[in-house]
């Protein structure tokens, strides 16, 4: 369950990614004059010719990756998450997840557990933004060992992903089970309340269900690590054998994971009958409008032909 | 290929891009035509690349920051053989290679461009990987004269001093307007060749239309050394159709059929 032991994710990254650089001589670290803080520096140390830093200038930093990986480069870009996350989205979207490059943007400090800094240091919002762009994996650990984890997978893993650390002490987890990206897992068995959780809330999760448990409630709590792709197979499982659903994460309510799994629900609890019609996690191309409004099924048959599909049901 | 030759193949380029456009109804046909002698020069003459092998990892890197001038790549990519001439005519239609802006499905396309400000990142970026693995490959991007008003650009400059790259060679493509406007009038540039040496880049300003001031300056931008180089090209929008030269509404708008005409006709090898 909980054990005492308490670990920054970013120190933990910033080992793992040592350990990846004497594996891997493709493997390349970019930061933006935060290295002592997400723990890059530990790679500089190491192998101070394939770290680069950028200086404050986020937007030239994951460009640049998009460039690096382009000459078969494996590229870890860190910064706070509010800036690889918002300041260079454009840059992220554009030159790494359109062409499906090999960056692993990590990102530390997200959440409210940033603490004095305030709220312009607080990533509420990074898990929507990187969740809403085509190609992107999105992980978000809940402890330090999960996060190494989550690293060495994002390292063979080709393409675009986005890690989500803390800049806080976590609490380990001990009964966590072998991480792989898309795949979910319980932490408790419990018929009452299915809470879905990841990161931070995870230890706080499982706190409050050790305590609903004297009260005669019990809890599934399960870890949804990654965000993209979802593991849905788990959500319909889980929230079919119980009460009641808590979803919760450190993060805004709009767009993160609580708005990825209740799209799921919704299914769920209108037994199918809910239908979404718009563009399904692709990008645009170029034709005439009216090519693309079939092509990416934004036509009023489309509508008509969901509306006949709910009422067979 | 000598000077002539490469004039010649200009001037083919050039009808590449009318044709291509005018099927398309839609593209950017100014900053295309001003870039058309400066593409020619590198993709006939200057840049190591094989069209057969567009990843061999040698290959100089080629990257069109102002991504909506893709079809003078496009076209010379299609004349190099890099694919059949004939997804040209396909230009910006659903489901086709060719898409209004770069991506990375067409053979010769590195990294996707169009959003603007990015390219000189992703260049110094490929400076920087070529540095690593002891390449000597050169890294050419090609910016416009708007597009330098991104912020982005010059993290992109100050990066590309820091990091000496000096296998980097920027080209500015210097013609004098944007889509609301001439540059001066929308947010001007100048001195635009003291902000580049301020920020620690060789410049060398030329006639972006004269093939031998072209060839001249790509040669010695190979003997600078610690620093990455620009070449500003003074240019005209429009280059060579008599109706399109500094007019603006051409910046992005496709000729009709009879424009074409016309222009092929300016255009035409008698």
């Amino acid at each position: 369950m909980i054990s005492d032991e308490k670990m920054y994710q970013r120190d933990v990254y910033g080992k793992t990614l040592v350990e990846l650089g004497k594996q891997n001589e493709n493997v390349v670290v970019l930061d933006a004059d935060l290295s002592g803080s997400t723990r890059t520096s530990f790679f500089f140390r190491e192998f101070p010719d394939r770290f680069f830093n950028f200086g404050v200038a986020e937007q030239n930093m994951m460009a640049a990756a998009a460039g690096l990986a382009s000459c078969g480069k494996t590229v870890f870009a860190s910064t706070f998450a509010m800036f690889a996350t918002g300041r260079a989205w454009d840059q992220v979207r554009n030159s790494i997840c359109y062409s499906g490059m090999n960056v692993k943007v990590v990102a530390t400090h997200a959440g409210i557990t940033v603490g004095p800094d305030g709220a312009t240091h607080q990533a509420l919002e990074d898990i929507a933004l990187m969740r809403i762009i085509p190609n992107m994996t999105v992980i978000v650990p809940c402890d330090g060992p999960e996060t190494r984890d989550a690293v060495l997978a994002a390292a063979v893993l080709k393409g675009p992903v986005y890690i989500r650390l803390g800049r806080s002490k976590f609490p380990t987890i001990t009964n966590k089970e072998k991480f792989e990206i898309g795949k979910a897992y319980q932490l408790t068995q419990g018929e009452d309340i299915t809470i879905f959780t990841c990161g931070y809330m995870v230890h706080a999760a499982l706190i409050a269900q050790q305590e609903l448990v004297k009260e005669g409630i019990n809890c599934s709590v399960v870890n949804m690590h990654t965000i993209k792709p979802l593991d849905t197979g788990i959500i319909e499982q889980t929230a079919a054998n119980s009460k009641g659903i808590i979803i919760c994460e450190e993060h805004s309510v709009i767009g993160g994971l609580g708005c990825a799994i209740e799209g799921m629900l919704s299914k769920i609890a209108y037994k199918n009958k809910v239908s979404r019609i718009g563009v399904h996690n692709k990008f645009g191309q170029s034709g005439d409008p009216k090519d693309l409004l079939k092509i990416y099924n934004l036509q009023p048959q489309d509508i008509i032909e969901s509306a006949r599909e709910i009422l067979k049901k | 290929m000598e000077i002539a030759e490469l004039q010649k193949k200009a001037k083919q380029i050039r009808r590449l891009i009318i044709q291509m456009l005018e099927k398309a109804r839609s593209g950017h046909p100014g900053g295309s035509l001003s870039a058309t002698d400066i593409m020619t020069c590198l993709f006939f003459k200057i840049m190591r690349h094989n069209a057969k092998e567009p990843q061999w990892p040698d290959r100089d890197r080629f990257h069109m920051s102002k991504g909506h001038c893709c079809p003078v790549w496009y076209a010379v990519l299609a004349e190099s053989g890099y694919f059949p001439k004939e997804e040209l005519w396909k230009l910006r239609c659903a489901g086709a290679l060719l898409q209004g802006h770069p991506d990375v499905k067409v053979p010769g396309v590195e990294v996707a461009s169009g959003s603007l400000g990015q390219g000189l990142s992703v260049s110094v970026g490929m400076s920087l990987a070529g540095k690593l693995d002891k390449k000597n490959y050169r890294v050419y991007c090609m910016l416009g004269d708007g597009e330098i008003q991104e912020g982005n650009v010059w993290e992109a400059a100050m990066a590309g001093a820091h990091f000496k790259c000096d296998n980097l060679c920027a080209i500015l493509d210097y013609n004098g307007f944007q889509i609301d406007g001439p540059v001066e009038y929308v947010m001007g540039l100048e001195p635009v060749a003291d902000k580049w040496k301020a920020f620690g880049w060789q410049v060398f300003v030329i006639d972006g239309h004269n093939i031998s001031e072209i060839l001249d300056a790509f040669e010695q931008v190979k003997q600078v050394k610690g620093k990455p180089s620009i070449i500003i090209a003074n240019t005209t929008k429009g280059k060579n159709v008599s109706f399109m030269e500094n007019v603006v509404d051409f910046h992005g708008r496709a000729p009709t059929k009879e424009e074409a005409e016309i222009a092929l006709k300016e255009l035409s090898d008698d």
